[in-house]
């Protein structure tokens, strides 16, 4: 259960990125966030895992107040939620399987980890969890020898890595084709149905977060405009969320 | 209206135009430009000698095999004239065509029957009571043809008129054997192993300092530390409890090896059972794979002792291990004539490497330890106590770690300056220090995050940009009086240097990475070292790569003049011989760092492209 209360991000120069912003998750829902870009749909996620310090308002996770923690304590919370990102943020120039080895960092010895040493069985849940996007043969490559849609699923296999309660997926198929957005979609899915993994999700195509989530919630400049199912967003909906002028595509 | 625009415009060009000129005359005045002594005869001799002799390196010599022929000669005709001298015609002889002249009058040298080809100076002999055996003055040269005769005009030298006869001498050379390598080819040789080493060793040294300290330089990093003044205060106390801890505990170490295990076999034994003990117990806690993160207090004292022992037990390790390499290098090198000197030398050198940078290592990692520990605690006051609290904790701390602080700095500056005044070492800036660490604790609010590493930052920053201002050859100098005249002080002063413009160029690196990776890492709860170790690290390899070899190829360049200020190398003979107007070896020196230069260009832009 996550609970954002209030959650406010001003960032230094000024901007309002998050105004009051509450909504609850329940475990194991796929809730996507929908919104113009530059609504603040990639700074609320990132204030949920305190990449961004909000600046008010309150995030409570499984009864822990991650606004709150310490440093240490922040870490302990971030390495049960994982992140997935648009431009997929892998370390081009490390080989696959260490990129996906990344995500046990917060478990791992850090003396050992920083010697690049992992223990055999994360090595093996590695593999595992290449294996389960379909890539295990690309362990060994470079990252950026890759295509996207391949990066991507390095990606969410670096996050699975965090055994995470919860998913931030920060628009996973913003950069990629019709096609391949759904296969990365549908490994998101099955996550969420399969291992019961909580998932937020921005994203910018409506039939997607049809196709695909529980809930969604929008925002536009900043305000939750918007909380309840996908269905329910009708035209006059759409157009509060995205603007007056603004038409439905796809 | 547009006539008179084009008018103004046509006017401040010829402003701007008459400006320039201003500027570039009165350039031309600064720097003594004068066309005149370009033109003067005897610069252009001079010029047309010292390029010659440049472009003839001497790199080949030959045997000669030398014939000398001389006749009387009169400076200052006496009255009557001389008879022309005899002449034997059997071998080798000259005719000249007086028997006597005035000075600075020309005459005329026939030779005959020198050997084909055979070439050298003719020379006016000037014989005195001070130079019985004669003084040669050079007149001209000459240059035989096939059947070993020339005819030369030659002007008598400008010398006082005597009455004794003097003499003419021809010699003539002519290259018998092939040619071998010049003396001067062979020392050029000599040196520049010696300089290309020297900016090899420079590079190596300086890279393994100035990449750490990169880090330290690099605003993207660094701007993101941010600290309470709790935990600042606190860390600044634990650094300097540590780094004096440290100290302690070398000391302790060196005694104990020395009053207890001066013995090869004990130290034998200490340099294997140490390293595996503290492997061992670096296994069990440190690097124990098994272990949870924990955040509770206990466990983390426990963990900091353990460290400390650790620390300990690793540094005695790095001591006995140098210790017994110096043992075995005095061993290996009973005199400077056994086989493979370098390398049994080489083996006590690194023993002497470790016995040194043990302290170092026991300062900085002790103080880290502590330091690193208290600052926890201090983030521990601020997180978890009243905002009220965590203010009396402040006032408390601050002004100790401010009065700390001062104290260690004016320490620092009292080498320097020598006050030996207690008064300006330690009550003033302990007061001052303390009442600074007291307005901070007034001032800031008690769990605001201060900018510590933007402050770390600018001062790595500044020191570097300092030390980067002065060139290797001016800290060659103060290298020169430390460790005295050769390579070891060049070597040292371009170390230093490459520290302080590697390190800047490798933050500014570290500063373009893409931020994408480093959040990601982030993400999955990982710490700063292990952020920068995976999401850091690998970014910055090629272009800290390039940077090195490009460091190493200027390295070359630069350890070629610093031998100008005594810093050894090639620079060091070639300012040699162009003082004694060697021309010609100056022109084999500058070969070599020619080719040197040119080949280290070609192979690191092959590395280059290979690596990066």
């Amino acid at each position: 259960m996550l609970e954002v209360k209030n959650l406010s991000k001003t960032y230094d120069g000024g901007v309002q990125a998050l105004r009051n912003v509450s909504f609850n998750v329940k475990q194991g829902e796929f809730l996507a966030v929908i919104g113009l870009s530059g609504s603040g749909k990639s700074t609320l996620l990132r204030c949920i895992n305190r990449l961004i310090e909000p600046t008010g308002g309150q995030i409570v996770w499984d009864g822990q107040d991650v606004t709150a923690a310490s440093q240490d304590e922040m870490r302990h919370i971030r390495r049960k939620i994982g992140m997935v990102f648009q431009h997929f943020n892998l370390v081009s120039r490390s080989k696959v399987i260490t990129n996906v080895l990344a995500g046990r960092l917060g478990y791992v010895n850090p003396m050992l980890s920083a010697l690049n040493r992992f223990p055999k069985s994360d090595v093996a849940m590695a593999l595992d969890q290449l294996d389960r996007v379909g890539i295990k043969n690309q362990a060994y490559k470079r990252a950026d020898e890759l295509s996207g849609g391949q990066q991507q699923r390095v990606g969410i296999a670096r996050a699975m890595m965090q055994q995470p309660a919860m998913i931030l997926a920060d628009e996973p198929v913003a950069s990629l084709d019709p096609v391949l957005a759904h296969s990365i979609m549908q490994y998101l899915e099955k996550i969420n149905k399969e291992d019961g993994v909580t998932v937020l999700c921005s994203l910018h195509f409506l039939d997607l977060v049809h196709r695909y989530a529980d809930r969604a919630i929008a925002l536009n400049a900043g305000e939750l405009k918007f909380d309840g199912s996908p269905a329910d967003i009708n035209d006059e909906k759409f157009r509060e969320i995205y603007g007056k002028d603004a038409e439905r595509v796809g | 209206m547009k006539k008179s625009s084009s008018f103004i415009k046509s006017l401040a060009v010829g402003l701007a135009t008459f400006l320039v000129l201003v500027v570039f005359a009165y350039g031309f005045t600064v720097t003594n430009i004068n066309f005149a002594e370009t033109r003067s005869e005897r610069r252009m001799a001079s010029l047309t000698r010292i390029l010659r002799a440049l472009a003839h390196p001497k790199i080949f010599d030959y045997n000669f095999e030398t014939v000398n022929v001389e006749v009387p000669f009169y400076l200052g005709c006496p009255e009557g004239g001389v008879e022309p001298p005899k002449v034997d015609r059997s071998g080798a002889f000259i005719l000249v065509s007086a028997g006597c002249a005035e000075p600075k009058e020309t005459i005329v040298i026939e030779g005959y029957n020198f050997q084909e080809n055979s070439a050298g100076p003719i020379n006016f002999i000037g014989f005195s009571a001070d130079a019985p055996d004669g003084v040669p003055i050079q007149m001209g040269s000459f240059q035989a043809d096939a059947q070993g005769n020339f005819r030369v005009e030659a002007t008598i030298p400008n010398r006082q008129i005597k009455e004794d006869p003097q003499a003419i001498r021809a010699i003539g050379r002519v290259r018998v054997g092939a040619p071998m390598i010049s003396q001067e080819a062979k020392v050029t040789w000599d040196k520049i192993v010696e300089t290309v080493f020297m900016a090899l060793l420079a590079t190596t040294f300086g890279t393994l300092l100035a990449v750490p300290i990169s880090f330290f330089a690099a605003r993207n990093l660094m701007v993101e530390v941010k600290s309470p003044l709790s935990s600042i205060a606190l860390s600044l106390i634990g650094w300097a409890l540590g780094m004096g801890l440290g100290v302690e505990i070398s000391r302790l170490l060196t005694h104990f090896q020395t009053a207890f295990f001066s013995s090869f076999l004990a130290t034998l034994a200490g340099a294997i059972i140490l390293p595996i003990l503290g492997s061992l117990l670096a296994r069990l806690t440190l690097f124990n794979q098994n272990k949870e993160m924990d955040l509770r207090f206990k466990s983390r004292l426990v963990n900091v002792l353990y460290s400390l022992f650790a620390a300990a037990l690793i540094l005695a390790s790095i001591l006995f291990l140098g210790k017994l390499l110096l043992q075995i290098g005095a061993y290996l090198t009973p005199n400077k004539d056994v086989p493979l000197y370098f390398l049994r030398k080489f083996v006590s050198q690194v023993g002497e490497i470790f016995t040194i940078l043990a302290p170092v290592v026991a300062v900085l990692v002790v103080g880290g330890i502590v330091g690193g520990f208290f600052g926890q605690i201090g983030q521990t006051v601020s997180d978890k106590t009243s905002p009220a609290s965590s203010k009396v904790f402040n006032l408390i701390v601050a002004p100790l770690a401010g009065a700390i602080a001062a104290v260690l700095i004016l320490r620092g500056l009292d080498w320097f300056y020598q006050f030996n005044n207690p008064a300006v070492t330690l009550y003033w800036p302990a007061g001052i220090g303390a009442a600074i660490g007291l307005a901070l604790a007034l001032v800031v609010s008690s769990k605001q995050p201060l900018p510590v590493g933007f402050i770390i930052y600018g001062i790595f920053r500044t020191i570097l940009n300092g030390t980067r201002s002065i060139e290797a050859l001016v800290m060659a100098i103060v290298f020169v009086a430390w460790v005295g005249l050769g390579p070891f002080a060049g070597a040292l002063a371009l170390a230093l240097h490459t520290v302080a413009s590697n390190a800047k160029l490798y933050s500014e690196q570290v500063e373009s990475i893409l931020s994408g990776p480093l959040e990601a890492i982030q993400a999955t709860g990982a710490n700063r070292l292990q952020t920068i170790v995976f999401a850091v690290v690998p970014q910055i390899i090629p272009p800290y790569i390039s940077y090195t070899m490009y460091r190493w190829d200027i390295n070359v360049r630069m350890s070629t003049i610093i031998g100008f200020v005594g810093g050894g190398g090639i620079g060091f003979i070639l300012q040699q011989n162009i003082n004694l107007l060697n021309y010609r070896a100056a022109s084999v020196n500058m070969l070599a760092i020619a080719i040197v230069v040119a080949s280290m260009d070609y192979i690191s832009s092959v590395l280059r492209e290979k690596y990066v």
